[in-house]
């Protein structure tokens, strides 16, 4: 009997299949790509000529935003997609279906992820391109691996958190909500929509998740202040750690089966039991 | 070897007994009906067997495989139609074949599966767009893609309107035919009726018949005699009316009266000997051999009395 398809082609097609399927869905690319757009051209029309001070000088705050807008957009393709997507085609069924099919569950899982990833590339690319091109965005070549690293480890940790998240909660609706509220108010004390103040107690709150440490690591690629390599091993360290438990979390708690299925099943035979009885 | 092999299956939650106790088996090429209302256990039993459930205890096997834990290989060689189960909406039915094929090693073609399944106007139809219907025969379709040798049908037809039913039928007598093993579950009994070599029933979680339908309808009782209602008589009096006059159970369902009965010719001579003394005509007055259905409100009957 002919052997199965290799490994890495069917990660290959599950990621195609996953980036078909997004495309296809209109709201999801309105919220992960195009929001985080037009909250960029917003925030500069609005305070694009104000400055940040630093030791080194007055760091323009149009640079700041693309920075942060660019790092929010990887999470929002990463953590936020998939906490939203995972519990929609779990409740519809589809995860239950392909767990019926001899394709192993970790290589779907994996075009899920992969699919995230690319998504949050072309996305970041997207907000920086916009950034060199309208709001003098300054790339340092020098400081680039590290922006490439600092990408990786954030997408990496978000998508595991956003995979933890999806099998915490049970149905989509509520995933969806619970992503949206965890997002954003993290997201205003966390540099990416407003720069928040050094000292205050929501910034040490904030320091106790991983959206700050990475959304600054990332700003720090590209600001002109920041001497290259411009790597912070401690905050990647410290956003790779909370990727690790969410990792941990989804292992240990990820489900196939339709939230209603299993009690309407059980409820079902009961109900049944007490007819007859 | 049997293609599945059950023995003393139990599923429990909590003290709720889901699956208690049940035991069959099914050999190569046969198809196998699993029949019983809402909530009997089919489903249940049919999800251990699929690798989606854990059992509470017992020893299954399929291909030889324990479902519980055979994992690629025993997927290859199985298909399932899951009684809910989502398809990708936004694709077209041609692109989800081709997707889930992607899956399986020994695939069928593209245009094998349409044709088999009946899809060949909606190939470039998004799934979304698709009827009830038509949705049903995708699982169907996405079931063999992979040319299984055990394939599950869980209530493959509910909801159906008769000719899909009579359409999905021949399907799943052709992949019967083909040397494919089937276990269905249905609470149709025409469908059991039409597709399975052998039947076996299910009731609170418990086996309480097993056989070919035609030994299932052999064994358990004779003839049905039934009538409507005169329309001089209750419906309130006709259990007290008649009970004595046919000597047996009598059921009455709308204005029909019904009973079971071994010795038909007594008691037809009875009843109508009943009527003529009273001047009334039994409308609709049949005697007929018991159908797997009467065979099966009698058996689910008894269990309920017994509990």
């Amino acid at each position: 009997m002919s052997a199965f398809p290799s490994s890495p082609s069917m990660v290959l097609r599950q990621t195609k299949y996953q980036l078909q399927y997004f495309t296809r869905v209109p709201v999801a690319l309105f919220f992960t790509i195009i929001l985080p757009l037009v909250m960029l051209v917003l925030f500069n029309a609005l305070f694009g000529d104000n400055t940040i001070e630093t030791n080194e000088g007055d760091w323009p705050v149009r640079q700041f935003y693309t920075g942060g807008l660019a790092a929010y957009t990887a999470v929002s393709a990463t953590f936020s997609n998939l906490a939203n997507m995972v519990p929609i085609r779990r409740d519809e069924g589809v995860l239950k279906r392909w767990r019926s099919t001899p394709l192993p569950t970790w290589i779907y899982i994996a075009g899920f992820i992969c699919s995230a990833v690319v998504i949050a590339f072309a996305g970041t690319s997207a907000m920086l391109a916009v950034g060199v091109v309208l709001y003098d965005l300054s790339i340092e070549w020098a400081k680039m691996p590290a922006a490439a690293v600092t990408f990786l480890v954030g997408v990496g940790a978000f998508a595991a958190l956003g995979m933890a998240l999806a099998s915490i909660i049970k149905t989509a609706s509520s995933a969806s909500a619970a992503a949206n509220a965890i997002i954003l108010p993290l997201a205003f004390i966390s540099d990416v929509f407003v720069p928040a103040d050094g000292d205050s107690a929501l910034t040490a709150i904030a320091n106790v998740f991983p959206l700050k440490p990475f959304v600054n690591a990332f700003q720090a690629c590209f600001n002109p202040f920041v001497e290259a390599p411009a790597l912070n091993w401690g905050a990647l360290a410290f956003v790779a750690g909370w990727g690790v438990f969410g990792l941990g979390v989804a292992i240990k708690k990820f489900t196939w089966e339709p939230s209603g299925a299993g009690p309407r099943g059980r409820r079902g035979a009961r109900a049944a039991a007490t007819a007859q009885g | 070897m049997p293609a599945i092999d059950v023995c003393d299956l139990h599923k429990h939650y909590g003290d709720n007994l889901a699956v208690d106790g049940v035991s069959f088996n099914v050999a190569e090429g046969e198809v196998y009906a699993l029949l019983g209302h809402n909530g009997a256990g089919k489903s249940t039993a049919v999800e251990i067997l699929e690798g989606h459930r854990t059992r509470s205890s017992g020893s299954v096997s399929v291909l030889g495989f324990d479902p519980a834990k055979a994992q690629r290989e025993f997927r290859d060689r199985i298909g399932v139609v899951l009684q809910t189960s989502g398809v990708e909406n936004e694709f077209t039915v041609r692109e989800v074949i081709d997707l889930y094929a992607s899956a399986y090693r020994r695939r069928r073609t593209l245009d094998e599966v349409i044709e088999l399944a009946g899809l060949e106007e909606k190939v470039d139809a998004r799934v979304g767009s698709l009827s009830g219907g038509q949705r049903r025969r995708v699982d169907l379709a996405l079931s063999i893609i992979g040319r299984p040798d055990v394939l599950f049908l869980d209530e493959p037809t509910t909801g159906f309107d008769p000719a899909a039913r009579r359409k999905s039928w021949d399907l799943i007598e052709a992949l019967g035919d083909d040397g494919v093993t089937v276990l269905l579950t249905t609470h149709y009994l025409d469908e059991a009726e039409h597709l399975a070599d052998r039947v076996g029933m299910l009731a609170s979680g418990k086996m309480i018949a097993e056989g070919t339908p035609a030994q299932l309808i052999e064994k358990i009782s004779g003839t049905v005699v039934s009538f409507m209602l005169p329309h001089s008589i209750e419906t309130a009096d006709a259990i007290s009316t008649f009970g004595p006059v046919l000597g047996g159970d009598v059921r009455l369902s709308g204005r029909l009266v019904e009973t079971t009965v071994d010795r038909a010719t007594e008691v037809g001579h009875r009843v109508t000997g009943w009527a003529i003394d009273n001047g009334l005509e039994l409308e609709s007055l049949r005697v007929a051999r018991a159908s797997l259905e009467d065979v099966f409100l009698q058996l689910t009957e008894q269990t309920r009395k017994a509990l």
